[in-house]
């Protein structure tokens, strides 16, 4: 059933060059064509390597491709592992037994890691790449790469581009915090003290946040240091990039209701933009183009989500109003592709995380398993980051939003308020 | 003993002796001696109302003293009793920025203490319990803040001796998680600036 899309692969593989830079290998404008199915993953094997490297590097692709969620990783125990991978050529016979589509190898290389994608049908090599990337010793980097070859290899085989080189910002004790996507490289960031909510400006290197004490709102490039962006009395809170990160808009109140603003991202005159008349209004996030901007408002004497244009006319209720003081509904967050709102609604006293469509505005519950705040999409518009108190204490967790499959990504003190950044490039 | 103690006993002495000359003026200390009456006795009595004059004048020093100290010591009370009220706490009902009237009493005492001492200034911060999202904790503690300034100005405390901040459910009183540390945890804390030394008491 999988042969078309891979079909297609050979025919864009006469393509691609033979040597190529991770970041820029993308053959851009095309897809495979297959549309995502929840109950088809196509099977993938991922063929062992015999030297350590190419053992840890199997194993990060293995974990890259299986957390994407769009591919079955078909697991090998010890005698498939020796049999499957025989000197020169692909076992076939086994691989077909094993119920693969496709046959993946990365051999390091001393300037970087070599790709081998095989189709099991046609028992043909559909894919050969060259990536260039940093020494093991690099650990950071290196594994950005192996991360780029991940993302790179889900895209051609499922025409999504994979989500792996990524990275969640997050808070811990008075501290902003960074981790892979895939739960590696946990570190605090420098600068930021006290921090409130945090996002990321499109270009995947630049952050903006809100610290309690002093009130401000700070732009900070990472590694770099902090400009404050706007400041006073009152509360600056729930910042983020406008989606073309000239702007930063973010919710600031002192005695009279808490409203949004923006500000260029650069600093300058702020701008009001919600006109709330006392009641509190925060979380922005912006839908991808820009235009309107999902919110969290008071108005109505509980916390409902709202959409509003930009420049904060045309306020329009999202979620269904639920009648009585119990509702709450809180921490709207756009999905890249615009579909979708996620968000966390109190249910039977605890927060859950549900998605509301923006066409059709049909509500889908994604949890159910302790209380749950504070959703991020991933830049697939499919997996989302939250806190949950599921494990004991408030960690950061990790859902696909077609499947439902969750997994923790931090352990540890308590976390809140996550951001999952845009796809990353070379660190 | 303090220096204040100290003026209060000297005001106090000080009005003793003018007390004594009132008393003098009105007693005539030296009673003229009649003719024929045995000086002996004269003496005698003489004696008599110099020793009870002492005493009189030693009861009104101890009787002053003891005055004094009990002002001394009401006064250390009243500043102490106002520095509570001034950093006095007041809570709130869950997701609620409305004032309780536990919470109105509260602020009815902090705004008679700032309305006797212009020089105070108020920063009132915003507090919440650990339920409900961060970013809309941080929006209602400072509506709670909010709030307190609010009926403080409406109470006569000028606009800009009370200034507002959120901390939302950053800092709690108490890190427990049942309903009695959240209680203590939905809260307008209070900082008192520029009080410097003595608070002037507030007319009861």
């Amino acid at each position: 059933m999988h042969l078309p899309f891979f079909r297609v692969l050979a025919a864009v593989l006469v393509a691609a060059p033979s040597l190529v830079v991770a970041q820029d290998t993308t053959s851009r404008g095309v897809r495979i064509g297959l549309t995502y199915d929840p109950g088809t993953k196509p099977g993938v094997v991922v063929l062992p390597v015999s030297t350590a490297l190419g053992d840890s590097v199997a194993a990060i692709v293995s974990r890259d491709l299986d957390l994407g969620d769009r591919i079955t990783v078909i697991p090998l125990d010890a005698s498939a592992s020796r049999a499957v991978a025989r000197a020169g050529a692909p076992n076939w016979s086994l691989l077909a037994q094993l119920g693969a589509a496709a046959a993946i190898q990365v051999t390091p290389t001393p300037s970087g890691l070599h790709l081998a994608v095989y189709n099991v049908a046609t028992r043909q090599t559909a894919l050969i790449r060259d990536y260039v990337a940093p020494p093991a010793s690099s650990v950071r980097a290196w594994r950005s790469a192996v991360h780029g070859l991940s993302d790179e290899l889900e895209q051609s085989l499922t025409g999504t581009r994979g989500i792996s080189r990524t990275r969640v910002l997050f808070t811990r004790g008075g501290r902003l915090w960074l981790i892979d996507s895939d739960g590696h490289g946990e570190s605090p960031l420098a600068g930021a003290v006290t921090p409130g909510s945090a996002a990321w400006h499109p270009n995947g290197r630049t952050i903006t946040y809100s610290t309690y004490v002093p009130s401000q709102i700070v732009v900070q490039d990472i590694g770099g240091r902090g400009r404050t962006v706007a400041s006073g009395r009152g509360v600056f809170i729930s910042p983020v990039f406008t989606p073309d990160g000239a702007s930063v808009v973010y919710a600031h109140g002192e005695d009279d209701g808490v409203d949004l603003y923006s500000v260029p991202a650069s600093g300058g005159a702020a701008r009001r933009l919600s006109v709330g008349r006392g009641s509190d209004n925060v979380s922005p996030s912006f839908s991808p183009d820009g235009r309107r901007i999902a919110f969290m408002s008071g108005r109505a004497g509980h916390p409902e989500i709202y959409t509003m244009d930009a420049d904060g006319t045309n306020v329009d209720l999202l979620t269904p109003l639920d009648v009585g003081e119990s509702a709450y509904r809180a921490s709207p967050d756009w999905s890249s592709d615009g579909r979708l709102v996620a968000f966390q609604s109190r249910i039977d006293g605890q927060f859950q995380l549900l998605t509301v469509g923006l066409r059709d505005r049909a509500l889908k519950q994604l949890t159910s398993d302790g209380s749950n705040d504070d959703p991020s999409w991933a830049p697939d518009a499919r997996h989302l980051v939250f806190v949950s108190n599921r494990s004991g204490t408030r960690q950061l967790w990790v859902i696909d939003a077609e499947s439902g499959r969750a997994r923790q990504l931090t352990r540890g003190a308590s976390v809140r308020l996550p951001s999952w950044s845009p796809r990353l490039g070379e660190p | 003993m303090n220096a204040r103690s100290l003026v209060l006993t000297l005001l106090a002495c000080s009005s003793f002796a003018a007390l004594e000359g009132c008393r003098r003026k009105v007693t005539p200390a030296a009673t003229p001696v009649p003719a024929g009456v045995d000086a002996a006795a004269a003496q005698r009595r003489a004696d008599a109302q110099a020793a009870e004059a002492a005493q009189r004048r030693a009861d009104s020093i101890a009787a002053a003293n003891a005055a004094a100290s009990r002002d001394a010591a009401g006064d250390r009370q009243a500043q102490l009793d106002m520095g509570n009220i001034l950093a006095q706490r007041v809570y709130f009902d869950y997701d609620r920025d409305q004032l309780r009237d536990d919470g109105a009493a509260v602020l009815d005492a902090k705004s008679a203490v700032l309305q006797a001492n212009p020089s105070i200034t108020l920063v009132v911060t915003g507090h919440t319990d650990e339920r409900g999202t961060a970013e809309y904790n941080l929006a209602l503690g400072q509506r709670r803040a909010a709030t307190v300034k609010r009926y403080m100005t409406g109470k006569g405390v000028a606009e800009n001796r009370v200034s507002t901040q959120s901390l939302g459910d950053s800092q709690p009183a108490s890190s427990g998680g049942d309903e009695s540390a959240y209680q203590q945890n939905r809260r307008a804390e209070f900082e008192v600036r520029g009080a410097s030394g003595i608070l002037v008491r507030t007319r009861d």
